[in-house]
């Protein structure tokens, strides 16, 4: 059965790619393709009707952001999604740090639905929708 | 450059064998000069005041890897004595291990101009060396762990002592360092597996030598290579009870390499090396022993690690010994820090108290030993800073060792066993400033083969301290006191001919200089090549990216050695 | 033809490799070997792309236009001085002598500096301050270390040749490298898919690995054997744990207690559970079997500690464990330090002031106190009044809301490209890339310095940061000096006043 959203646990860190997207340029395609992605599980994928490189919405208690719906390629990890650190994650995540410093990047619920009809934004655009410069 | 007379001082100069005349001191171009024009020179009116060359502290833990560990270890240390920044000076904190500026500012105003950061990993030199760039006013000089080096065991093992010199020759000169620094020899290397050696001739596995043979080869080597210092050695089995006669028996294994000119080995902080007794609950001291012996013998010097009851980190190169003082409990932090084909390193703080048995008869052991070795140049005065406590408690160790009224008031609120077992109360000795200043600078700075330092001679850098503390008419052990206080601010520092101290307060800061050795060996290429090819092997750095380069160095002071082999 | 310059140093991750061979042609790099991607990214193609910032600018009517260098260190240092409380963030991909000018600069304005540790392995730092750490350099690991663990983290990915260099796929004295034996279990996977295949092709009926169920599967008969082995923890499968004897999966948020159920077992204890964090505890007693009997054993810790529940707390523990094990053999733990001179940033700040991040010099004396100075913080509580951002991408890398508090306020950035921040910042400055352009000194992982080098030239006008820095201090100095002339003057005019008035 289709679902139209699912409850996940997001966890955010780097991926190759992201370090490769990174050194080529922020503003680079790399960085774009790299780095505005969501890893599902594979079953997640298929609940939520998904198909590779299709956007989804992500969105948590202190932000929403439109990325491209990528599979895992490394194995089952159902019930949570891996985003690679940068500023469409960020988008999403809170800057309370438990009074340490470290804001939370990860290990907290985010509600994942397909968003067929939002395009994904680059990194241009989200600086001008998110802070206006 | 200015010229500068002092006049009318109490002069205490061991190396010229002057003992408190009263007499002037001229400086000019940073030099001791026989006399200066009095209408150009300033004039410093020392009547009354007390006269030494700039203190030379021949060991102390001021910078590199293990040291700044120990500052981020401990925020709970520093937040107790912050340093606010003024006009000319640099803010920073203390307490026990006192950021670099803090350290050199420290030093100075105890008119101290020369000190040796005596324990160098290789591969971490480039990180002391920055450091040290960081404190100002004093000159500083660094030795490199050596004794559990791969290089220096292979050769060892193998008997090739001319290899090994090439090696050791190409080490001193690629760390920018001073002398061989010798710790626990094959307990670190063993350490690399969790284990230790226990005595002098155990084995150190996989290599084929024992720790006898290690010093034996390194003091060969160090006359070799001609080092102006001698083997700068931390014992085997240091910090357990009953390892005086280890520290007796390292000594002997060096008393054949004895010419009778100078000595061959200096044993380091040697009150954590004199520990008497079977166990913790039966811990004595060993002192009168191995007095004795240097009383007997002339081919060692030490120095005594004083104990001076301080909240404070210890921090040595010797890792299995931190990790069993963590093991006798009661110790929150631990660190250990292995540096691979040469040396480790551990880190616990550690508060000394005089409550507590052991710590009182540490405490009692240090001056036992000074007290008790008739000959200043053999004993000089460290506190191993940071390990017996920070180095601006000096002070209090000089009273301790001047007046027997301060042992006695410090004594009185020890641990009650402690008292039983020490054998102070058996000795009268009583410094005097001219025993002092050979503990502090004469005798030091000729150890260490500083020609230049520690005296006020011809030609003598110009580093002088001037105290306020008049001989004539002050009985010092009576009135300890106002004494103790007056060592610990310097009413002037001279560093290089500059006033650098003025009325107990920083008037002018300059860099100090790092001294290294530039050791040449007749054969140098041959042992490059063969270094090469191990290196990729042996360290996960390039050959090309090891050695420290000049960069690192901000005022350099080279010292040319050649190497007789 | 080119010159090819031998042991480079690669200045992206804490790895810091320093056996590139570069080599340049017409000032440029054309080609690198022995490099890993990222560093092929950087070193042949990202430090010369379009991005780069070649000259400062300020914005002026809410757009950036080019100006002078002197107008631009005009307008900073004025920013810098005309605000109560500025905070200096950054430092990581600086060289140490630059980091080393700014905390001089930070003690001169009495602000806030704090260096990128804050969100990487700032909870590290407050967890080897709590408990202390038992760690080594990384040679001593590849010399010796017979169990290898990564816990949560992906070195593949984040440090892509720290298994290579420094771990289970090199040779060390005492322990040779299993690359080889990597190699034979992915022929021995690849024909076990093939003979799935046509087991399936044959319909013989082959019940595939179900991915939901089993989440752990057992310790594989790998572990016991003699040799280099490679232990995996992580909420996710990785391209380490793809490499690795064995991965275990473990619940997001629960690395404390796995720790904890490992502590017990480790110390003979009984536990009266059967799984802990979506680990089987008899599963878990294999693995600190085969720790307690290693010869040496290391285990390497990423950001999935120090970002999850519990913080600094995970690495505590993991710490406690690595102790524990001491007991029993020998083990080190270190933290897979980001940036390539994060560990500097901590080393300067520390031998300077005696703390390592998250420093404040209101007082005119160091403080420190993480979760108050630590930019993040100070960022949420609006406490800073002007922002400068070094060698750093806060932009891409601060949650949003951090980041628009930082924009509420004048902000000053120095890069060497257009990455996120610097196309926020209101004073934007170019720089020279560290490690490429400029030489300059790094701190590995380990704490060892190592000298980075200079292998083409920047392009004509852009300085190092390190000038850039040295320039605004001075400005400040000047500033300063301006202002408290001002004041005394205005101070005799106010005296007089009161005379008048008696």
């Amino acid at each position: 059965m289709v679902e139209r959203k699912l409850r996940v646990t997001l966890i955010t860190g780097r991926t190759i790619d992201q370090g490769v997207g990174k050194e080529l340029g922020k503003g680079s395609q790399e960085y774009f393709d790299n780095v505005a992605v969501c890893f599902l599980d594979s079953g997640d994928i298929k609940k939520l009707g998904l198909k590779n490189g299709m956007n989804v919405q992500v969105t948590s208690q202190f932000g929403s952001v439109v990325v491209k719906a990528k599979k895992y390629p490394h194995g089952a990890m159902s019930g949570i999604v891996f985003i690679p650190c940068g500023i469409w994650a960020n988008v999403i995540c809170s800057s309370e740090t438990d009074s340490i410093g470290m804001p939370t990047f990860r290990g907290f619920e985010v509600e994942v639905e397909p968003a067929p009809d939002k395009p994904v934004l680059t990194l241009d655009e989200l600086l001008k929708q998110e802070f206006g410069k | 450059m200015t010229e500068i007379l002092i006049k009318n001082g109490f002069v205490f100069d061991p190396t010229n064998k002057i003992d408190g005349q009263k007499m002037d001191i001229a400086i000019k171009d940073g030099r001791i000069v026989k006399k200066v024009n009095e209408c150009n020179a300033q004039i410093i009116d020392a009547s009354g005041l007390t006269v030494m060359a700039g203190g030379v502290d021949l060991h102390s833990h001021i910078a590199g890897s293990e040291v700044n560990l120990g500052r981020m270890l401990r925020p709970d240390d520093h937040v107790k004595d912050a340093v606010r920044k003024t006009a000319l000076t640099r803010s920073g904190t203390g307490y026990s291990i006192p950021s670099t500026y803090v350290t050199g500012y420290r030093y100075s105003k105890m008119g101290y101009t020369s000190v040796m950061n005596p324990s160098m990993a290789a591969m971490k030199a480039k990180h002391a060396h920055e450091e040290l760039n960081d404190i100002p006013l004093i000159d500083k000089a660094s030795f490199t762990l050596l004794g559990d080096w791969w290089f220096a065991l292979e050769n060892i093992a193998k008997d090739d002592l001319d290899e090994c010199a090439r090696h050791i020759a190409w080490m001193i000169r690629a760390t920018r360092s001073y002398a061989i620094k010798i710790v626990n020899p094959g307990g670190l290397e063993s350490w690399g597996f969790g284990r230790n050696v226990h005595s002098l001739d155990d084995q150190v596995p996989n290599f084929g030598l024992t720790p006898r043979d290690i010093i034996k080869g390194l003091a060969k080597v160090n006359t070799m290579l001609n080092m102006p210092h001698t083997i700068h050695l931390h014992t085997n089995n240091l910090g357990i009870p009953g390892n005086y006669k280890t520290t007796i028996e390292t000594m002997q294994a060096l008393e054949s390499f004895y010419k009778g000119d100078k000595p061959v080995g200096h044993i380091t902080h040697i009150q954590f090396s004199s520990f008497a007794g079977d166990n913790w609950a039966h811990f004595k001291s060993g002192a009168a022993e191995i007095a004795n012996y240097l009383n007997a013998h002339n081919h060692m010097t030490i120095d005594i690690g004083q104990v001076t009851f301080a909240d404070t980190t210890t921090m040595t190169a010797d890792g299995p010994f931190e990790f069993s003082l963590y093991e006798l409990g009661g110790h929150n932090k631990w660190v250990n820090s292995d540096v691979e084909t040469e040396a480790s390193g551990g880190i616990i703080p550690f508060e000394f108290k005089r409550k507590n048995a052991v710590n009182a008869i540490q405490w009692s052991i240090g001056l036992e030993l000074s007290l008790m070795v008739k000959d200043p140049w053999k004993v000089f005065m460290t506190t191993d800073h940071p390990n017996g406590g920070p180095f601006y408690h000096y002070p209090r160790v000089f009273a301790w060792l001047y007046s027997r009224k301060a042992r006695e008031a410090t004594l009185k609120n020890c641990n009650k066993k402690a008292q039983k077992k020490s054998l102070l109360p058996t000795l009268d000795r009583e410094y005097t400033l001219y025993e002092l200043a050979i503990i502090t600078r004469a005798g030091t700075a000729k150890a260490l083969g500083l020609k230049d330092k520690g005296h006020l001679g011809i030609g003598a850098e110009a580093d002088v301290a001037i105290y306020d503390i008049n001989p004539e008419t002050t009985d010092i052990a009576q009135n300890y006191k106002p004494v103790r206080r007056a060592f610990g601010n310097a009413i002037y520092t001279i560093k290089d001919g500059e006033i650098v101290v003025k009325d107990k307060e920083i008037v002018a800061v300059r860099p100090g200089r790092t001294i290294w050795l530039d050791v040449q060996t007749k054969e140098p290429c041959r042992i490059d090549d063969e270094l090469k090819s191990k290196f990729k092997k042996y360290w996960t750095i390039e050959f090309d990216n090891y050695p420290v380069t000049d960069h690192y160095i901000k005022v350099p002071e080279k010292i040319g050695i050649k190497a007789s082999v | 033809m080119g010159k090819i310059i031998k042991s480079v140093v690669c200045p992206i991750c804490g790895c810091l490799c320093d056996d590139l061979e570069i080599t340049v042609e017409n000032n440029e790099i054309v080609k690198m070997k022995n490099g890993c991607a990222v560093c092929e990214a950087k070193m042949v193609h990202g430090y010369k792309s379009e991005e780069r910032i070649l000259e400062p600018h300020i914005r002026k009517n809410g757009k950036l236009v080019p100006v002078s260098m002197d107008e631009a260190i005009c307008k900073a240092a004025q920013i810098l001085t005309d605000a109560k409380y500025p905070l200096l963030f950054g430092w990581t991909s600086s060289s140490s002598e630059t980091q080393h000018v700014g905390v001089e600069l930070a003690e001169e304005l009495g602000g806030a500096l704090d260096n990128c540790c804050s969100v990487c392995h700032g909870p590290s730092v407050m967890a080897i301050q709590e408990i202390g750490i038992p760690t080594a350099t990384l040679g001593q690991i590849r010399h010796r270390a017979d169990l290898i663990v990564y816990w949560a983290c992906d070195p593949w990915s984040s440090h892509p040749r720290h298994v290579e260099r420094y771990t289970a796929f090199t040779e060390g004295r005492f322990e040779k490298s299993e690359f080889k034996g990597y190699v034979q279990k992915l022929k021995a996977q690849a024909s076990q898919k093939k003979v799935a295949l046509t087991m399936r092709r044959t319909q013989v009926r082959y019940q595939q690995a179900d991915s939901q169920a089993a989440t752990v599967e057992a310790p594989p008969q790998s572990l016991i054997r003699a040799g280099r082995k490679m232990v995996v923890f992580d909420v996710r499968k990785t391209m380490t744990a793809d490499v690795a004897d064995y991965f275990v999966k473990v619940e997001p948020n629960k690395d404390y207690e796995i720790f904890g159920a490992m502590r017990c077992l480790a110390l003979d204890q009984e536990l009266d559970v059967d799984v802990v964090g979506g680990v089987p505890v008899e599963y878990l007693r294999e693995i600190v079997n085969v720790m307690v009997n290693a010869e040496f054993g290391a285990i390497f810790f990423g950001l999935g500690l120090t970002q999850s529940v519990g913080r600094f707390r995970n690495v505590e523990i993991a710490i406690a464990l690595t102790r524990d094990l001491n007991r029993k053999t020998k083990f080190v733990v270190s933290p897979m330090r980001g940036h390539f001179n994060v560990t500097g940033a901590n080393t300067v700040f520390a031998w300077q002031t005696g703390y390592p991040f998250a420093l404040d010099f209101s007082q005119g004396y160091p403080q420190y106190n993480p979760g108050e100075f630590t930019a993040n913080d100070l960022l949420r509580r609006g406490d800073n009044d002007a922002t400068l951002v070094i060698s750093a991408d806060p932009g891409a890398h601060f949650p949003k809301s951090s980041v628009k508090n930082m924009l509420k306020h004048p902000l000053i950035t120095i890069n060497p490209d257009w990455n996120a921040i610097s196309r926020l910042g209101d004073v934007v400055f170019p720089a020279q890339w560290c490690g490429i352009e400029q030489a300059g000194t790094a701190y590995r992982m380990d704490s060892i310095a190592i000298s980075l080098k200079k292998v083409v030239e920047a392009p004509k006008g852009v300085p190092t940061d390190e000038e850039i820095i040295r320039q605004i201090l001075e400005k400040v100095r000047v500033i300063k000096a301006q202002k408290t002339e001002k004041v005394e003057k205005l101070d005799d005019f106010g005296n007089k006043n009161i005379a008048g008035g008696n």
